[in-house]
C-alpha cells in the first residue's frame, strides 16, 4: 500500500509528550504483570503436571519452589497476580464509564499499590506460618 | 490506479469485525478472573506443603477439580487475548507479527491442555 503519511502533518502525541506518574507507572504495571503472570501459567502447569506425574517429580518440583531463587520468582508472582487483578478492577470500574475523575484515579492508583504490597505480604504471612 | 471501486479497494483492510468481540471475551475472563484468582490463592495457601498424595486427593473432589479447570481454561483465554493486544501493538512487520500471534494461539492450547490433562488424570485418581 501507499505511504499516505504526510511528514509534516503531527502525529498523535506519544509518550515522552505526558508528564510521569503513578497513575501511569500503573498502567505499565498492569501491562508487564499481564505479560509477567503469561509467563507464569507455565508454572502452574508444570506444578499440576507434577502432582499428576510421580513422587520423585513432584518431590524435584517441589523443591525447585522452595528454593531461594524459586521462592522469590513465587513472590514476584503473586504480587504480579494481586497488581495485575487490582488494576484489572480498575480497568472494570472504567469500563463502566465511572472513576475518570483525577482524584478518583489518582486514588485508585495508589489503592491498587498499597492494596497489591499488602495483599501479597498477607499472603505469604500466612503462607508461611507467621500468625 | 487500480480498477476498483472505492469499497473494493478497501475491502479486507480494515477492521476484521472481530475488535467488540475480543474486548468483550477480555472482560468477560476479567471477571470471572477475580473469584477464580481467589480460589487459587486459597487453594495453594491450604496445600502448602502438601504430599503428592494429598494433592490427588484433592482433585479427586469434583467441585475442586471443575473450579481448577475452569481457573486454566478462563486464565489461558485471557491471557491469549491479551497477549494478542501486546503482539499487535508492538510487532507491526508483518513475519513477526503472525509468527508471535500464532505463538501466542500454540502456547496458549498446550497451557490449556496440559493442564486440563493433569487435573482429570489426578481426579480420576489415575
Ligand atoms: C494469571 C492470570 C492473568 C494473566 C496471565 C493475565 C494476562 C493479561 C494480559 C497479557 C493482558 C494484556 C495486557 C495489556 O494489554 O496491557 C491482560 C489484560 C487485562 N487483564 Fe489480565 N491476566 C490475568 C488475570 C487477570 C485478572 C484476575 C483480572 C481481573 C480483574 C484481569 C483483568 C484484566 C483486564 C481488565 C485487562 C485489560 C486491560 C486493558 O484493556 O488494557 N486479569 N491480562
Amino acid at each position: 500500500m501507499a505511504d499516505t503519511r504526510n511528514a509534516r502533518r503531527p502525529l498523535s502525541p506519544h509518550l515522552q509528550i505526558y508528564r510521569g506518574g503513578l497513575t501511569m507507572l500503573m498502567s505499565i504495571a498492569h501491562r508487564i504483570t499481564g505479560v509477567a503472570l503469561y509467563a507464569g501459567t507455565l508454572l502452574l502447569v508444570w506444578w499440576l503436571t507434577a502432582a499428576a506425574t510421580s513422587d520423585p517429580y513432584f518431590d524435584m518440583v517441589q523443591a525447585v519452589f522452595a528454593s531461594v531463587p524459586g521462592r522469590l520468582v513465587l513472590f514476584g508472582f503473586t504480587w504480579a497476580l494481586i497488581h495485575h487483578t487490582l488494576g484489572g478492577i480498575r480497568h472494570l470500574i472504567w469500563d463502566m464509564g465511572r472513576g475518570f475523575g483525577l482524584r478518583h484515579v489518582e486514588m485508585g492508583a495508589r489503592l491498587s499499590l498499597a492494596g497489591s504490597i499488602i495483599l501479597t505480604l498477607a499472603v505469604w504471612a500466612i503462607g508461611l506460618g507467621v500468625s | 490506479m487500480l480498477k476498483k471501486t472505492p469499497l473494493g479497494q478497501v475491502l479486507g483492510l480494515g477492521s476484521a469485525k472481530a475488535g467488540a468481540e475480543h474486548w468483550l471475551r477480555q472482560r468477560v475472563t476479567a471477571v470471572a478472573g477475580i473469584p477464580l484468582v481467589l480460589f487459587l490463592i486459597g487453594y495453594i495457601l491450604v496445600h502448602r506443603g502438601a504430599s503428592r498424595a494429598e494433592i490427588v486427593a484433592s482433585m479427586q473432589n469434583p467441585i475442586v477439580a471443575l473450579l481448577m479447570t475452569l481457573t486454566i481454561l478462563n486464565l489461558v483465554w485471557h491471557m491469549r487475548l491479551g497477549l494478542q493486544v501486546v503482539i499487535e501493538d508492538y510487532a507491526h512487520a508483518n513475519p513477526t507479527k503472525y509468527a508471535l500471534l500464532l505463538l501466542n494461539t500454540f502456547f496458549a492450547w498446550v497451557m490449556a491442555l496440559a493442564g486440563v490433562h493433569a487435573i482429570l488424570k489426578m481426579s480420576f485418581g489415575l
